[in-house]
């Protein structure tokens, strides 16, 4: 953070071997002061709502519900900006991926269609997404067609290939009772819906990913110097192609989740998904230029607008506030990251 | 005088009707700095470039310890203990000093976690910290990204990640360009402790005092080929520029 240019002092060094303390790293991240207006927002709404409402089991559930597919979609899309890209495509993705598994589940028995064909669903779901996630990656890493080209090309192409296969209309009978009474409307321990555990554990499993592994160090490297990352023998053209994968594969999971949630093929619902995601994980302070952004952070990003949303309903207050406030946050999350960057790199 | 370690022998490369290299030789002993100079467009980059495995020659040989070579890339080079520190140095600004370091050569923790590939960040963090004492760069803040370390730590977080990887060959593409007299300095003094424990350093450079002061042995590119060897202690930088232009021809003995 600090370009600290101190003349070197020969003999052991005094400082701690196990790196900066946790406060100093918090307060470095890029996070850290949207999660204080997380933080407020839950402070104001729980004080100026009536008591019991907004702190409510009901309203915190219903929270996260809203928020668990953007969460998954926002675990993709925050691999892909770091590697210094964008998916303008995952909204599309969901529906292609939902349409597809929906398709198969109403031609072998619709409503009342048991766990293994619903388990067959889940699987052309997932692999849809992640086929089409890998293609994509393979335009980007090796045709070299910008992110933005192949992602705008891939949220017509998807859509568009949904419409055909279901000239236009929501597959009715294509979400089981089974699965909805389940991942779309269940809840573990009566208490927490199954939507917000998958939601948590994909969050939790690919946030380990990108803090811990070498899989995650490389999605950083790539978006920090590409170059840098070729010379040290890494294949730069092959990790790419895997964040777009993963990418696919996340809205894979948020179609089979959309289909459980809604009851349908939501083919008209999803066109604000992308910049939605992209909203929500510039918002958690990973920067669109690469190379920097975490889980934690996007976390972040979607819950802002889920509570203000929330919030903003129970005190009675026009909803369409919270884009206002959720556009100026976004700028001035951008602006915050310009700034860090520029006083950075004077060394 | 002995086998050299490195040699290149009438290697040519062609850039369309651009002839980057017309049959150069060069050699490197062991435990010596070569400096390899040259006017703007001699075919200094081009040849550093073949012999660390970035670019393929269109003919010529070059063999390591006698041995005949071929780099398909930079690791196959790499694999042979030839580093390269590039001139714009390579390194990736978001990622820390350790990091950098073992980009490509991560640590891993071992048992169940082993197939996942996590990271041992404190195993990383202290043989980072090893390699920066070794060289005697004293990196106070090893945990910040490499972005905001001043020009003359970035060079030392380059060189140390090329000096702990090779073990016979280190290409420096104008390692001090960029940086203030101190930190010339100390990257010069770092050069001959490399080279103090056998590794053939080979200093590309414009700087003739700079040249004069640490390699020993120069050799000279112009259009494309050697023009001149000299042992440094017995050359001046008159003669070295006289070489560069073409105002001296020929090639001395060295």
């Amino acid at each position: 953070m600090t370009s600290t240019k101190t003349a070197p002092v020969d003999g052991p060094a005094t400082q701690e071997p196990t790196g900066t303390p946790l406060a100093r790293r918090l307060l470095a991240a890029n996070s850290a002061w949207t999660f204080a207006i997380l933080v407020a927002l839950v402070a104001f709404f729980a004080i100026a709502s009536p008591p019991g409402t907004f702190l409510s089991q009901y309203n915190i559930t219903q929270i996260a519900t809203n928020a668990a597919i953007y969460l998954v979609l926002g675990v993709g899309m925050t691999y892909v900006i770091i590697t210094g890209g964008i998916d303008l495509s995952n909204g599309s993705v969901l529906i292609l991926s939902g349409v597809l598994a929906a398709e198969f589940m109403v031609h072998n028995g619709g409503y009342k269609a048991g766990w293994s064909v619903i388990l067959v669903g889940i699987v052309i779901s997932v692999l849809t997404g992640t086929a089409w996630g890998s293609i994509q990656g393979v335009l980007v890493a090796k045709a070299k067609v910008p992110p933005f080209i192949v992602t705008l090309g891939g949220l017509g192409a998807a859509l568009g290939l949904a419409q055909i296969i279901t000239t236009g209309n929501d597959v009715a009978g294509g979400a089981p009772n089974t699965l909805v009474e389940t991942l779309g409307l269940g809840e573990l321990f009566g208490t927490v819906p199954w939507l917000v555990v998958l939601a948590v554990a994909v969050t939790v499993a690919f946030g380990l990913v990108l803090a811990q592994t070498r899989f995650g160090r490389y999605t950083y490297a790539v978006g920090s110097n590409a170059e840098a990352v070729r010379r040290s023998g890494i294949r730069v053209d092959r990790h790419l192609v895997k964040v777009y994968a993963l990418a696919g594969l996340m809205a894979g999971i948020a179609g089979v989740m959309s289909l459980a949630f809604f009851h349908t093929t939501t083919i008209a619902g999803h066109s604000y998904d992308n910049l939605n995601v992209i909203t929500a994980v510039v918002m958690g302070g990973t920067s669109l230029f690469g190379g920097r952004g975490t889980v934690v952070g996007t976390v972040i990003g979607v819950f802002i607008p889920a509570v203000l949303n929330s919030g903003l309903v129970i005190l009675g207050v026009q909803t369409y506030w919270q884009s206002v406030a959720v556009g100026a946050v976004l700028i001035a999350a951008v602006y915050v990251d310009q700034i860090r960057r520029r006083s950075r790199e004077r060394g | 005088m002995t086998e050299p370690l490195l040699r290149a022998a009438g290697l040519t490369k062609r850039y369309g009707q651009v002839h980057a290299l017309q049959g150069a030789d060069f050699s490197a002993n062991p435990g010596e700095v070569v400096a390899l100079i040259g006017d703007n467009g001699a075919g200094k980059s081009t040849l550093v470039k073949v012999l660390c495995g970035a670019i393929q020659p269109d003919g010529g040989q070059i063999s390591l310890d006698g041995q005949v070579v071929h780099f398909a890339n930079p690791f196959e080079a790499q694999r042979h203990g030839i580093e390269t520190v590039y001139q714009d140095l390579s390194l990736a600004p978001d990622l820390d000093a350790a990091a950098n370091l073992h980009l490509g050569r991560e640590v891993f923790r071992g048992g169940v976690l082993r197939p996942f590939h996590v990271l041992d960040r404190a195993a990383m963090r202290s043989s980072a910290r090893s390699a920066f004492a070794e060289l005697g760069v004293d990196l106070q803040d090893i945990d910040v990204p490499v972005a905001s370390l001043s020009g003359g730590q970035r060079q030392s977080v380059a060189v140390a990640r090329a000096v702990a990887y090779a073990s016979k060959v280190i290409f420096m593409d104008e390692p001090t360009a960029a940086l203030g007299v101190v930190q010339r300095g100390r990257v010069l003094d770092t050069i001959r402790r490399v080279r103090d424990r056998g590794v053939s350093v080979v200093l590309i450079s414009h700087n003739m005092p700079e040249v004069l002061a640490v390699s020993d042995r120069v050799e000279v590119l112009r259009l494309g080929r050697r023009v001149a060897r000299y042992v440094t202690a017995q050359t001046s930088v008159e003669e070295l520029v006289g070489a560069m232009t073409g105002a001296l021809a020929g090639e001395a003995a060295a």
